[in-house]
């Protein structure tokens, strides 16, 4: 059973829903992504979402784009990302997911970049600009190897809705508004529709994870409500890394992750 | 016209999109093949391309330049005579009209130099809409008064300061607003790039281009032995090419060396870039040893761009096309030569098939010919060209 699986059953035992935290790596830079990783586990994240920055991050809003920007700046290289991993997985057995553009691993080759990932300690891939139909290849090289989480969009019709579930493992990630990551629309109904829509549709088989503009604990109560089985927050991590010096961002970082875990608690 | 399956040049094009644009696509090809042989929307179109736009644009045997080199006789298919001065407007019009029949309120297109933002502001002038056009920040500097074009004919100018604020990064934005405004927004892309259906779309909205050089050159019992254009996106290169490829033509598309293929410092993607993926589509691009998209440069901002159609990437692959590039240097020569042999200001981007023209003719027998499609006027490029002149000065 993959860790992501893992993950959900255990907190399913629990009661609990999943908490799911982004950042982006090596935003500021090497020393505070794994002083913030510390703190997400510290607060009790369930599952990690680790970006790798691409050039040309079209599905991203501006905080994530900036952040990228700034990681690229800094020098975060393949090889460098994978060392990074290999130092989270020492100190803690969280599942990692990796979010970052179809072309990073197309240029590597999927085999070998898939490869490289999974032994460096990566449970499963997030690429925004993959779409099922271009999948073929991708899904041939993760096949019983690493979990593909595919992104379902409110638009997203049922037919569609099964082949993605079908492509999909570990979670769907249900996109919650028409837009781009991090960007603050407040809850919308047809969101809520979405999840109970998805959740209908996929009958339980693979739980429903929702992204894009969570930021609050509040978001994440009300999405829980609505049936989502987990949250994933990201743009609102990167504004709170920004601003919080290196020496507190372990306990900063803790801190809000500590307020969003709650919530996910029945 | 052939239609590709799957929307794949072999394993070029297909949909690399986020989930929330399937549907969009999906409605849009779905609308295109509804209309595209609609006899009514056809009758409105070419009624518009020919007194709107100014189709059929003339064929122009440039005969004091093919005597000046001596070689084969050089035919300009004048695109640059369109309102608005660019093949883009084959394109806009085109496409305008579609989202018009789709009942799309809101419009929104990307634009490098600007030619193709104003194409749209004009279209969509014409058949009372309001475009939003998305322009990288530094070429709203390069191209300030295509921008002032624009708000003229009615259109906002968004600059986009993300990234390397040039076309790519406008071409992004685009995208993340259409993300957004899914619902109520039809996305006007400016160049036979992006995900199905847009490649195919462009391309058979520019192929009055080479469908009228095929009849313009039976009139004259000609048949074409070279056909040459530039290519950034391809679009006008797609339109002269696919018409024309089942012939026994050469055809070469010409790309931006800016300083030298090894300069690092060009546009040339499909003579030196790698596959991959970027705006939707699997083609050529120009990346680094990591996948990250790189900078560009030419002297044209219509060349300015990282990637290339799919089909033209097809037509590299299968060799059907070849693709050579010409330096800033060889394209200012022959922008200076085609003004002062014919009295015709090329855009620099267009100056790019020149260049390689005046290689090609030189080397041809005078019985030959020799099509070039001239994509647009050059009087936007004159400020640009006195500063090179101004930085260059040689003899």
């Amino acid at each position: 059973m993959s860790r992501i699986k893992e993950k959900f059953t255990e907190l399913n035992a629990r009661n609990q829903k999943a908490l799911i935290s982004y950042i982006m790596t090596g935003y500021p830079n090497e020393k505070s992504t794994l002083a913030t990783v510390r703190g997400l586990v510290k607060g009790g994240v369930d599952i990690i979402e680790l970006g790798f920055p691409f050039s040309d991050p079209l599905a991203d809003g501006p905080v994530i784009q900036n952040a990228s920007t700034i990681s690229l700046e800094k020098g975060t290289k393949i090889s460098k990302f994978f060392n990074i991993v290999k130092k989270i997985r020492k100190e803690t057995d969280i599942p990692l997911v990796l979010m970052t553009y179809t072309n990073i691993l197309y240029h590597k080759g999927f085999s070998k970049f898939i490869t490289d990932a999974k032994k460096a300690g990566i449970d499963g891939f997030i690429l925004p600009d993959m779409s099922i139909e271009e999948s073929k290849e991708y899904l041939k090289a993760t096949k019983n190897y690493a979990d593909t989480i595919f992104l379902i969009s409110p638009n997203t019709n049922k037919t569609r809705i099964d082949k993605i579930a079908k492509a999909s493992s570990g979670f769907l990630y249900l996109v919650a508004v028409f837009g781009t990551t991090g960007v603050k629309t407040g809850i919308k109904k047809y969101t809520l529709d979405a999840i109970k829509k998805v959740k209908k549709q996929t009958k339980g088989k693979i739980p429903v994870g929702i992204g894009f503009g969570v930021s609050t604990p509040e978001d994440v109560k009300k999405y829980i409500k609505a049936g989502a089985d987990a949250v994933i927050v990201g743009s609102a991590y990167l504004k709170l890394i920004e601003k919080t010096p290196e020496k507190q961002l372990e306990s900063k970082i803790s801190s809000f992750t500590k307020q969003l875990k709650k919530e996910t608690i029945l | 016209m052939k239609y590709p399956k799957n929307g794949k040049f072999g394993e070029f094009g297909g949909k690399f999109i986020p989930e929330t644009l399937v549907p969009a696509v999906e409605e849009l090809e779905e609308n295109y093949l509804k209309f595209k042989n609609n006899k009514e929307f056809k009758k409105e179109l070419d009624y518009y391309l020919k007194v709107y736009a100014g189709r059929p644009t003339p064929l122009y045997y440039a005969k004091n330049l093919s005597e000046k080199l001596g070689g084969a006789r050089i035919y300009l298919k004048r695109e640059d005579l369109l309102h608005g001065g660019a093949h883009k407007i084959n394109n806009t019009l085109g496409q305008a009209l579609l989202a018009k029949k789709m009942k799309k309120k809101r419009i929104i297109a990307e634009t490098g130099a600007g030619q193709h933002g104003v194409a749209t502001a004009m279209a969509c002038a014409a058949l009372g809409m309001k475009a939003e056009v998305y322009m990288g920040y530094k070429d709203t500097i390069r191209q300030k008064l295509n921008v002032f074009r624009m708000n003229l004919l009615g259109s906002q100018v968004h600059p986009v300061k993300s990234g390397s604020k040039t076309l790519k990064d406008a071409i992004n934005e685009a995208i993340r607003d259409w993300i957004t405004n899914v619902e109520t927004t039809y996305y006007l892309l400016g160049s036979a790039v992006g995900p199905h259906p847009y490649p195919v779309m462009v391309r058979d909205f520019q192929s009055v281009i080479g469908n009228e050089i095929k009849s313009q050159m039976k009139k004259i019992n000609r048949t074409p032995d070279n056909v040459i254009a530039c290519v950034g996106g391809g679009s006008n290169a797609i339109g002269t090419f696919y018409p024309l490829v089942d012939t026994n033509a050469e055809i070469i598309g010409v790309e931006a060396a800016g300083h030298g293929i090894k300069s690092n410092k060009h546009s040339a993607t499909l003579s030196a870039g790698s596959k991959g993926v970027l705006h939707g589509m699997m083609t050529y691009l120009l990346q680094d040893d990591e996948g990250q998209i790189t900078e560009t440069h030419s002297i044209s901002a219509g060349l300015d761009y990282p990637g290339v159609g799919p089909e033209h990437s097809y037509f590299k692959d299968t060799k059907r096309v070849k693709y050579h590039a010409a330096t800033d240097t060889e394209v200012i020569d022959a922008f200076l030569m085609l003004t002062r042999t014919e009295g015709i200001i090329p855009a620099l981007e267009s100056a790019h098939a020149i260049a390689e023209a005046i290689k090609v003719a030189k080397k041809g027998k005078k019985s030959e010919s020799i099509v070039v499609t001239l994509s647009g006027r050059g009087d936007k490029d004159v400020e640009e060209v006195q500063n090179y002149l101004n930085k260059n000065v040689k003899d």
